[in-house]
């Protein structure tokens, strides 16, 4: 009988989900047994199934998702054991897709950036290897230099960061720049994911790190930089070991040091530089300053990094993604890789799905997908079937686009058309019980407090906007405040030096786009439709309904609840607030919001 | 011997710093990993600490400093036994995460970046922790716990309170 492998997804949200403890378990159960092998992998992108199992025989593979203990040893004792499958809490076969969904998540994606995440051991090079690993590297040298940055705009890929310039474009500038010395050039690799609700980046770094690696190796052959450096948030430290560990088998194998596979003065080093908490470090300028030790400000461009970047040396900046794309696109060729997309975004986009959506995780889609199939089809669609109400795209920099825009292609222009940007990759859905100017306060509090302070409209045009924003929120705001906002974005838009200040505005200006009147409610009547501003909502109990349960009174934090028991309950609402706990225990919904 | 930082005397930090201090001499432009370093030794960036690497490696104290005021990474007074770092990320916020910091707030009895008294708890927002399809989500030391309501957010500090209380009074 062919060896039979299980793999257990240990990236940070299998961990997250309690995916530690059942590799233990399944340590134990099958410790000794020569006919198994255990693989510790990393995310396949089905975080909301986590933690994944999957029991891999004959070139057959089964994923059981939400998988404990007790599933564990049914898994075991049946599939492994006697070849029999767990259908109550199998989610996926090879090829097939998670069962009782009409919308199957799987055929609409295309996995280049994805292409190994959740497949195998990111701390064991060969698996990488053995799925093509390092054969991009290896064809792109037996070429010149030249012919890797044409394959490389011939692809069409474009900065996956968010800014979407062409990556050979950016590859042939660093290449055209003078060094002192010949290869004295940087190379870096953006890994600064700072977008709260992006996490596509944390996935590869974790899951995949060598074809990360890799993409920087070609890159550095291309515009011949002899010095790597990653910069890694330290939010992620699994994303930090698994670099570690990567670069040091690269290292061994050949693949970084002197004359990389044998090419002589190929030389080329990486290491991984830890961030330190600091939002504004994604702007290049800002993270160059960053990589010097300095206060992560940003500067005046030009000149631009690829004449004076990291140390006043020529360099290359591109993100994680983008990196990650390389190695197929050389081992595939351009065609292969353009032929994907819509207008003039190749290729694929990797999604990070979620907000009020039924199945979060790590979607990998051609460009020109429209956004009605990503959070339809792919996401599962709205939690509890509530009615979906906006998407936001693109983090603190995006918009929130709503539903009758949900047809928008996603490709960089169709998604700047809308106010909103592609950004990282990021997409929170948010449904109608998600209150639109709370979100574009929660997002001004965000670049507020992550400007570095440089550009005066920045530090405090967003500093205004925000108080403007929190006087909304709390009921006591004007109508000229709207207008007032729109003036102060267009002012911060003009005024700042980086890209945190000149999109800063976006989410404020695309809802009230999109969502005047939920402004207008705030304002006028003092309502949150959405009933989540603290402020304009208040919880009564419905007392000809109530039965004196007491429920409401034990799970109210603060003791604003009182009555008798089995007597109507009474909710003081000077003490009340609003955390909703009470409505969220009673056992008859006789608690209202309004 | 005068104590300076919580409690440790001024040679002795420099005996416990010496080390950090050996490492990065003649290395440019490592002020981020040398207060990480700092950091980690004591548990956070104590002025004193600051002013002998400085003087050590003849970088103004005052350029240090700009550094570690920057970043989000350093404090500046000594942590808790465990640091709840609450995400305030979008997808967190969107899925009440609002909620879950204001019980956080009342149990604890302090507020973004302060430390219980008795020094168990340490509280933070951070901005993303990559958990999204977790949300809401907190970190408490290395340990992820996600889909948190603020009961679950309570009850996983009560269990940590519970284990920590005999430690602290003995």
């Amino acid at each position: 009988m062919n060896k039979t492998t299980v793999t257990i997804g240990l990236a940070s949200c299998g961990i997250a989900s309690g995916g530690l403890p059942v590799a233990e378990e399944l340590e134990g159960l099958l410790a000794g047994r020569e006919d198994v092998e255990i693989k510790k992998v990393g995310c396949v992108g089905y975080c909301y199934m986590e933690p994944l199992v999957s029991v891999i025989r004959d070139g057959k593979s089964c994923t059981y998702g939400k998988v404990n203990a007790n599933v564990l040893h049914r898994i075991v004792d049946e599939h492994v054991n006697r070849n029999l499958v767990v259908q109550e809490h199998l989610i996926l076969t090879e090829g097939t897709e998670p069962k009782g969904t009409e919308n199957p998540r799987g055929e609409k994606q295309v996995r280049i950036v994805l292409r190994n995440s959740g497949l195998i051991d990111p701390k064991n090079i060969d698996e990488y290897i053995s799925r093509d690993g390092y054969k991009g590297l290896e064809k792109a040298v037996k070429t010149l230099p030249d012919e890797v940055i044409k394959e490389v705009l011939d692809s069409g890929l474009r900065g996956r960061g968010g800014a979407g310039f062409p990556t050979g474009m950016k590859w042939r500038f660093a290449r055209d720049a003078k060094a002192a010395d010949m290869r004295d050039k940087y190379l870096v690799c953006n890994a600064d994911e700072g977008d709260p609700g992006a996490f596509m980046d944390r996935s590869v770094l974790e899951s995949d790190p060598h074809s990360v690696i890799e993409g920087m190796i070609i890159g550095a052959y291309a515009v011949g930089a002899s010095h790597g450096v990653i910069y890694c948030r330290a939010e992620y430290p699994m994303a930090v070991r698994h670099l570690g560990i990567a670069l040091e088998q690269a290292r061994q194998r050949g693949f970084l040091g002197r004359d990389i596979l044998d090419v002589p003065d190929f030389d080329f080093d990486i290491y991984v530089k830890e961030g330190a908490g600091a939002f504004v470090c994604g702007e290049e300028t800002a993270l160059i300053a960053s990589i010097e030790g300095q206060r992560g400000m940003p500067r005046p461009r030009p000149p631009f990094p690829a004449n004076s970047g990291v140390w006043k040396k020529p360099t290359n900046i591109n993100n994680v993604e983008t990196y990650a794309n390389v190695p197929w696109i050389l081992l595939n060729g351009a065609g292969a890789f353009n032929r994907y997309g819509h207008g003039r975004s190749k290729g694929t986009k990797v999604f990070a799905l979620a907000g009020k959506i039924k199945k979060g995780g790590l979607a990998e889609v051609p460009m020109g997908m429209s956004l009605r199939e990503v959070i339809f089809d792919i996401a599962g669609g709205i939690e509890n079937d509530r009615k979906f109400k906006a998407v936001q795209l693109g983090g603190p920099s995006g918009g929130c686009v709503p539903d009758y825009l949900l047809d928008t292609p996603v490709d960089y222009e169709s998604i700047n058309a809308t106010g909103a940007i592609m950004g990282s990759g990021g997409m929170v859905v948010m449904d109608e019980d998600t209150c639109v100017v709370d979100v574009a306060r929660f997002f001004l509090a965000f670049v507020q407090k992550e400007s570095c302070g440089k550009c005066p409209f920045c530090r405090v045009g967003t500093k205004r906007m925000l108080e403007i924003l929190e006087r909304i929120t709390q009921g006591k705001g004007v109508l000229e405040d709207i207008d007032k906002l729109l003036n102060l974005a267009a002012q911060i838009k003009d005024g700042s030096l980086c890209g945190l200040g000149q999109t800063a505005p976006n989410p404020v200006q695309t809802t009230i786009k999109y969502f005047r009147d939920e402004y207008v409610a705030h304002i006028v009547d003092k309502k949150c439709p959405a009933k989540v501003c603290s402020a304009l909502i208040r919880y009564s109990v419905d007392a000809s309904k109530c039965i004196g349960c007491a429920r409401c009174a034990k799970a109210c934090p603060v003791g604003a609840v009182s009555g008798e028991p089995k007597r109507p309950h009474l909710i003081d609402d000077a003490a009340c607030v609003r955390c909703g706990l009470c409505k969220k225990n009673c056992p008859i919904s006789c608690i209202s919001v309004d | 011997m005068t104590a300076v930082a919580g409690g440790v005397s001024l040679s002795e930090l420099e005996a416990r710093l010496f080390p950090i201090v050996e490492r990065y001499r003649g290395r440019e432009g490592a002020a981020i990993p040398l207060l990480a370093d700092v950091q980690k030794e004591l548990g956070y960036v104590a002025e004193e600490a600051v002013e002998y690497v400085g003087s050590e490696l003849g970088i103004p104290p005052a350029e240090l400093f700009g550094v570690a005021t920057f970043y989000a990474m350093f404090r500046f007074q000594p942590q808790g036994k465990y640091v709840v770092r609450l995400c305030r990320g979008t997808a967190c916020h969107v899925q009440g995460s609002a909620r879950v910091a204001e019980q956080l707030e009342r149990t604890l009895g302090v507020k973004d970046g302060g430390t219980t008294e008795d020094l168990i708890f340490t509280l933070q927002y951070v901005a993303c922790l990559g958990c999204c399809s977790l949300a809401p989500v907190m970190l408490v030391n290395d340990e992820v716990h996600g889909r948190l309501t603020p009961e679950k957010a309570v009850a996983v500090l009560e269990e940590l309170r519970k284990k920590s209380v005999p430690e602290v009074s003995r």
